[in-house]
This record gives C-alpha cells, structure tokens and sequence, in this order.
C-alpha cells in the first residue's frame, strides 16, 4: 500500500531533471501563499479588491480539491459557499452565536450539505456529475428563496452586523477594512495548510490516482465512492469557511450567492488560474477579479469580456495562468 | 378543490411539459450523438425566444417568428459547433461542457446589451387567444397550440430518425462513429447537422414559451436545470425519456402549484433526486451509462 502511494507521488513530482524547484516550491507553497496574501492589501489597487481575492480564492482552493485533484467537474459549489455565508449570519442574527463561533457553525452546515450532495451525485459519473450538482445546488437556491421568513428571500440575509470584536482581550474595529482582512486572512491561512496536508497525504495521493484512472484506481483497492465523497466534503467544508468570512466581511448575504452564476464563477476562476495545481486558484481568483474591476470602469457588460476569455483559456490554455506557466517551465 | 380546476392545472402542466420536451429533447440529440452536454443550451433557448421576439416585431406575424427564429438559431448553433466545439472532440468531456458554459455567459451578456436586462412582454398572437371549451373545462388556446405543436414535431423527428437515411446515420452514428467512419461516411457533418438540430430545437422552446411568461436574460438559467432534470430523470441520450421526464416533470410542477405553491421549484429536483437514489441511469437509461 505505501509502496504504491509513494509511486504515486514521485510520478507527480514529474521527471526527476524538474524534481529539485519543483519539490522546493511545494514544500514552500503554504508560507508562500500566506506571504502573499499578507501583502495583497498593499499590491492590489483597493482593499476591498484584496479581500475578495482573498475569499473567492479560498473558495476556488476548495473547489479545486474536487475539481483540479479528483478530477470532477462540480457546477454546484455555490451551494457549499451560500450555506456557509447562510449559516453564520444566521447564527450570529439568530441564534446570538458570537462571531468566532459563527464560523465552525456555517462550516458544519455546508459540510454536512457537501456530504448529502455529495452522497447523491457520486452515483454519477463524468458529464451526469456535473449536471445532478448543478441542479442540486438550484435546489437549494430555491429552498433559500422560498424560506423567506428564514432567509429573507430575495433581498438576502441582513442583520447581522459584527462591527467590534475582541481577540484574546484585544478589542478590534471589525469595521476597519485592514483589521477585518488580517483576521479573515487568519482562517484562510489555516485552510490552506490544511488542503496542503490533504494534499500531501496518503488521501491525496489516492484522488489523483481516481482522477488519473478511476477503474485503476479501483483496482488497486481503493474504496473509490468513499474517497469521493470525503474528497466531496472537504471541497465542501473550505467553500462554506470561505462562505462564513464573505458573511463576517459584508454583514449581509445576497441570495446571489447561492446562484448558478457564482458556481460558474468559481469553476472559472478555478480553470483561468490552473486546475489541479496549488497556487492556481489564487491567482484564477486575483485575474477573474483583476478582470472585472478593470473592464467594469469601461463597460457594465464585463462578463461578456470575461466570458470569452474564459472561452479563449478553454480552447487554447486549458492548464490556466499557473499550469501553463509550470509546463512551459519544465518544458525549457 | 374541484375537478375542473384539476383539469386545467393537469392541462397546463402539459403544456409547461411540451416545452421542456422540446429543450430536454434539444439537449439530449446532442448528447446522444456527441457526447457533448450543450451548458449553454439555456441560453440558447433565451436566444430563440428573443430572435422570435424580434423577428415577430419586425414583420409584425407571429408565425414569420417561429418559423425563422428556430432556423436561424440553429444555424447559429452550426457554427458555434464548427469554430468552438469541434477543436474539443479529442479533448476531456469536460471541455466542451467549460466552454458551452463561457459561450452561455456570453450570449446573455449580448442580449442584455441589445435588448436591456429588463424583461419584455411577448403578446400572445391575436388568432391564438382566448380560450377554447373542451367541455370539461375552459383551456387556453395558445396552450393547445403549443401541445400541438410539440406533438407534430415529435411526430416530424420521430419519422426523420425512423424513416430516412439521415436518421439511419445518427441512430447508427450515436453506436458507433468510429464504424461510421470506416464506412465512409462523413461524421463530422453529421455532428454539425445534428447539434444544429438540437440548437433549433431548444430555441423553437423558446419562441413557444415566450408568450406565456415574459422574455428577460435571465429565462434560460432556470430552464437549463430543469432541463438537466429532465434528462437525468428520463435518462440521458434517451429520447423516449426526455419525452416522459419532461411531461412528468412539467405535470408534477404545475401540480404541485396548486395543492403546494411555495413547493413549486422545489419538486422537481426532489423527484431527481429520488430518481438518482433508486435508479441512477435515470427512468430510459441503459444502465453502465450513467
């Protein structure tokens, strides 16, 4: 078992010519990540830019542990992200949960959704996959539209204003944009290493493996539906933190979170950086973004731009930014 | 809660039915045959209903609409196949399915800049309004229509794949291209033939639906999903499945509108979900496919 897992992981790791930049740059993917992350309000043009950077990225990280390692195309990932944002303003609106325990809160609640929808549409496979999360994750934009009383409908969740808070003590004005990124950066740090060490496990040897060759996989003897649906929830689990931050950042949660268009977004952002590699994500999130902010001062009509750059990435770069860039790399 | 008002509930749903027949049928010939799941398919069926909108405005005939809308958004979806799809083939499935997804986002930002992002009414034609007795209730006569419709080009494509060469080649193509191919004859024209088909299909859904909600960007959102239901419901590739699914789903709506509106939306993915649980390949579905 552990011979073969180690095989695995050295066939990743590419011909043994790439081996030393690219294993140097894997064992330094998470200080480097939070590196940048630290100085993304300063680079980037407004801070608010940095703090949607900094949340659709986690969401594409957490997407890209299904879609980029195990190789399935979810459409339906809003629905993880939206319950998570749900949920925390929920329990801090609601239930009166201060905001440090909003946020294991909204995770529970899109992991334990992650788990039933992903129960459901691993019994599909390849194309089917795709449509079953879609219209499951439409399934539950409506149940959101329709608890009004709940959810507040079609005007979003309100009323849940976290405007101070205290760390150890610490008082912090939560409404202090470059206060509120660092302590939202915080838990994004921590899922980062946490993927990373999915990554880097036995576990995340054996979705590559799926993803490489499911019938091999299943072979060897790996309980392939198993991983899948672990694979599944903790795609699921990143998106809802992700969704909990994007609460505590806006203090409301517009139904349009939970809507297909967020679901393509993260699928694109997560294509456009690279799929199936570790900073991909980030950097799909910073150019989508990036995109928008630029072309929206030209026209409102940006995602006709973003659109058929998506088409173009498709067609001609099918690895995104990152991808592309660590091929043309090994290929020198 | 009495038995006409069933009735005419029961009737509507067919007609709802009808249309997602025709997307669900649309979506499914393309699969069938390419292996391809069209994601901008809804948006194609809003194309069709704008096209039919505009063309309606412009000669002022509810028919020029529904003849020339169809046709030119098919043939539009010849094209969208021959530039943007057909580089794919030799790809991932996953890849025709991304960029369909891009092209979706991108046909409703055009219509929103050339008709707005507010919705438009699509008057009902003239001839067809009103309501007709059937004696067991009184029915909308553009809804008969569009049942009637549905029914005739049922009847037109199930004569096309039965009774001609051309549906002898896609039946044989959906098996086996690769043999199609041995035997000479020319797969890639009929895919484009073929998607094209299945584009117009969806946009003839869309003329037909408009006059019985409005016309805005947003419609082919939820009519992909439903849509995708259908067709995992039925049972993917299968045409007799679309057919069944779509009604079925289109009678469970409408039903559930009356007994449970705020569960309206909700039912029909309920049903799939259901449908996924105990058999997976869907109602048509061959199983191994799935």
């Amino acid at each position: 078992m552990t011979a073969s897992v180690h095989s695995v992981a050295q066939v990743m790791a590419g011909p043994t010519g790439q081996r030393g930049w690219r294993a140097r740059l894997a064992a330094w993917r998470v200080p480097l990540s939070i590196l940048v992350l630290c100085l993304l309000p300063w680079v980037l043009p407004s801070q608010a830019l940095a703090v949607n950077v900094l949340i659709y990225g986690l969401v594409a990280v957490g997407y890209n542990l299904l879609f980029g390692y195990t190789g399935m195309l979810s459409f339906g990932h809003a629905a993880f992200f939206g319950a998570g944002a749900y949920a925390a303003g929920l329990g801090i609106g609601q239930l009166g949960l201060p905001w440090y325990a909003a946020i294991p809160f909204g995770m529970l609640v899109g992991g334990a959704l992650a788990f039933v929808v992903g129960l459901l549409s691993i019994r599909t496979r390849g194309i089917y996959f795709s449509m079953v999360t879609l219209a499951l994750a439409q399934l539950v934009y409506y149940t959101a539209l329709q608890a009004n009383s709940l959810t507040g409908g079609e005007n979003g969740l309100r009323g849940f204003t976290v405007a101070r808070i205290e760390l150890f003590g610490w008082p912090v004005d939560f409404l202090d944009p470059i206060k509120k990124y660092y302590v939202l950066m915080t838990f994004a740090a921590a899922a980062l290493w946490f993927v990373s060490r999915v990554l880097g496990s036995p576990f995340g040897a054996v979705i590559e493996a799926i993803r490489e060759n499911e019938t091999r996989a299943r072979a060897c003897g790996y309980d392939v539906e198993r991983s899948k649906v672990i694979a599944f929830t903790l795609s699921g689990l990143v998106c809802a933190l992700a969704g909990t931050l994007f609460a505590l950042h806006l203090a409301i949660v517009p139904l349009d979170t939970l809507s297909i268009q967020t679901s393509g977004m993260i699928v694109m952002m997560t294509l456009l950086g690279g799929a199936g590699s570790f900073f991909g994500p980030f950097i799909g999130a910073l150019a989508f973004l990036l995109m928008e902010d630029v072309v929206a001062l030209w026209t409102p009509h940006w995602q006709i731009v973003v659109g058929t750059v998506f088409i173009l990435f498709v067609l001609f770069l099918p690895k995104g930014i990152w991808g592309t860039a660590l091929a043309w790399r090994a290929g020198r | 809660m009495d038995a006409e008002l069933i009735a005419m509930q029961l009737f509507s749903g067919v007609a709802l039915g009808a249309i997602l027949v025709m997307v669900a049928l649309g979506l499914s010939i393309i699969f069938g045959m390419l292996g391809v799941v069209n994601f901008a398919h809804g948006a194609l069926f809003m194309v069709g209903a704008y096209a039919g909108l505009y063309v309606a405005t412009l000669t002022g005939s509810f028919w020029w609409g529904m003849l020339i809308a169809p046709l030119a958004v098919g043939a539009f979806g010849m094209l969208i196949e021959r530039v943007l799809i057909r580089p794919l083939y030799k790809r991932s499935v996953d890849d025709p399915l991304l960029l369909t997804f891009g092209l979706g986002y991108v046909l409703v930002e055009s219509v929103r800049i050339g008709f707005g992002n507010e919705g438009m009414p699509f008057p009902t034609p003239p001839e067809l309004a009103g309501v007709a007795d059937l004696g067991i209730g009184y029915f909308p006569i553009y809804r008969l229509f569009v049942v009637g419709v549905v029914a005739v080009v049922l009847v037109l494509l199930w004569l096309g794949l039965e009774k001609t060469r051309f549906g002898l080649i896609v039946r044989a193509g959906a098996r086996d291209p690769q043999i199609m191919r041995v035997l000479g004859v020319d797969v890639a024209k009929v895919w484009l033939m073929v998607f094209g088909l299945g584009v117009g299909l969806t946009a003839l859904g869309g003329v037909l639906a408009a006059p019985m909600r409005s016309v805005d960007p947003e419609m082919g959102a939820l009519v992909l999903a439903e849509a995708f239901v259908v067709t995992v419901i039925g049972g993917m590739g299968s045409l007799v499945g679309a057919v069944v699914a779509g009604l079925l789903i289109g009678i469970a709506v409408s039903m559930t509108a009356l007994f449970a509106p705020e569960m309206a939306t909700i039912v029909m993915f309920a049903l799939m979900a259901l449908v996924l649980l105990i058999r997976p390949q869907g109602l048509f579905g061959k199983p191994g496919r799935a």
